[in-house]
């Protein structure tokens, strides 16, 4: 049998994106409206509106900078217009300099720097936009190998079929990726807890296994330290009324999701993964960021299973919606991409579904939107380790 | 919706080792469903309501015993459960917990 292609955009640093959007990011909150403006005007344009970039100790800067540039240099984006007001922290001279390196063309606005402020900015920067429109929108996808594609595995308001059987057809779907040459990213640290030897045990290495170990410690230690149970917030009220009682037995049916491959490395939230293969991630287990930090780590595309029903998207990357509730399928449907509730019902499979989802997986890799895309969900949020100041 | 309509299995066991089982539909209190594991049947009487999705006990579990799911551990008894009662927050908690009715 011939390899599986996708549609791909293959941007000027190599790295091969399967959506070609053109990016108005903010650098700060105060340039956000402005931003949000901009975007509105122009086809094809998406928003990301960065709620810090100011008023932030050195290493939380650091997140929220990695996330916006790793963001704008996911091949994915096609173009990107950094909007700043102009006296914040995270500059857009700065920004727009280091996303210049991979070949996009990248625009800069700065609101304090126009002569009349907000209008003057907003109508500078749709000029801007329309102009590199005209340049990235005319850009057409080529036929290129199965293995450009970098998958991230995502769960949020899982119940008991997340872990029976939406998790377990994903998990075939990525080991089947993986085994085509391709890369999956599976995320939120908090929820491998229990979980984490099995993990260790796959991973490439003594070195891997142990730094495994290390980020999972770091959440129970963290929680502890507040003198605060995990139960109420992991599992959520939702899981629990789903049937998921500890932070392990969600864990345990999360990390199913990654498949059965060995573990090659540990990447921090938002930071691009090194290679191929599975590659784990450590952000919080609170879903849409979790997504973000995947999607900056250099996923072009999301597989989210969801057992109570979340439609939550993303701005530039696709997200297929997954349940394995029968409730979910039909109550949900127009917020759900793929059906396995034929799983815990015992009449399908996990491979049979799990070859049915990959087939949808290289669809959607070929261009056919999603259901939070045709919806138009684009949720954006940003680990922060440090409050504010 | 009933899912009485669509659902061919009533429970499910996921590992042999495990103590508990997965209900595939609402199973009410006083109702008798054989579980299967591995080759063998269990026939298990529920002591409460055990909603979807929701966890039931096959095997006593004494107090501070550990609650196993997916072949692994999922957390420990907080007091005894029988053969039949529901498994869930009220009676089981977390290696993790800072207060552990278990470790005192």
């Amino acid at each position: 049998m011939s390899r599986p292609t996708i549609l791909g955009y293959v941007r000027p640093d190599g790295r091969v994106g399967i959506r070609n959007h053109l990016l108005v990011m903010s650098t700060v909150i105060c340039s956000s409206f402005v931003t949000r403006r901009i975007a509105d005007q122009v086809k094809g344009a998406v928003a990301i509106e960065n709620p810090f970039g100011c008023g932030q100790l050195e290493p939380d800067l650091e997140v929220t900078k990695r996330t916006l540039i790793n963001t704008a240099k996911n091949p994915n984006v096609g173009g990107v217009l950094v909007v700043g007001l102009g006296c914040e922290q995270i500059q857009a001279d700065d920004l727009a300099k280091e996303i210049e390196r991979t070949g996009k063309p990248v625009e800069r606005v700065v609101v304090q720097e126009e002569d009349g402020g907000t209008p003057a900015a907003i109508e500078k920067g749709v000029r801007l936009l329309r102009r590199m429109a005209e340049e990235v929108l005319t850009q057409r996808p080529e036929e290129v190998d199965i293995s450009n594609l970098t998958m991230g595995v995502e769960c949020g308001g899982s119940d008991a079929t997340s872990g029976l059987a939406s998790n377990p057809v994903v998990g075939y779907a990525s080991d089947k990726l993986i085994d085509l040459g391709g890369t999956v990213i599976l995320s939120e640290a908090p929820e491998m807890i229990g979980a984490e030897e099995i993990l260790a045990n796959r991973a490439v290495s003594r070195e891997v296994g142990d730094k495994i170990i290390r980020m999972v410690r770091k959440w129970v230690d963290l929680a502890a330290s507040y003198n605060v149970d995990l139960v109420g917030t992991q599992p959520a009220p939702g899981n629990i009324a789903g049937g998921i009682s500890t932070i392990e037995e969600k864990s345990l049916g999360a990390i199913i999701k990654g498949g059965s491959r060995p573990v090659q490395g540990v990447v921090d939230y938002a930071e691009v993964v090194k290679g191929k293969g599975l590659w784990l991630m450590d952000t919080p287990g609170y879903d849409v960021m979790s997504v973000v930090g995947m999607v900056a780590g250099g996923a072009t595309l999301v597989v989210f299973t969801t057992g109570r029903g979340t439609p939550t998207g993303n701005p530039i990357a696709p997200v297929i919606k997954v349940t394995a509730n029968p409730y979910t399928a039909k109550k949900m449907r127009e917020n759900m991409d793929f059906d396995a509730s034929t799983v815990t019902l015992g009449q399908e499979a996990i491979e049979q579904a799990g070859e049915r989802l990959f087939k949808l997986i290289i669809d959607v890799a070929r261009g056919k939107p999603t259901r939070a895309e045709l919806l138009g969900f684009n949720e954006f949020v940003i680990h922060k380790i440090i409050p504010s100041f | 919706m009933s899912l009485e309509t669509i659902v061919e299995r009533q429970a499910l066991v996921l590992n042999s080792s495990d103590n508990v089982a997965i209900a595939l539909r609402d199973l009410k209190a006083g109702e008798e469903v054989v579980v299967r594991i591995g080759d063998s049947g269990l026939r298990v009487k529920f002591l409460n309501d055990i909603p979807f999705g929701h966890k039931f006990a096959i095997k006593d579990i004494p107090k501070c015993d550990y609650v196993i799911k997916y072949g692994h551990v999922i957390g420990r008894a907080k007091r005894d459960i029988k053969v039949g009662e529901h498994v869930h927050v009220h009676n089981v908690e977390s290696l993790t917990v800072v207060h552990s009715v278990c470790r005192g």
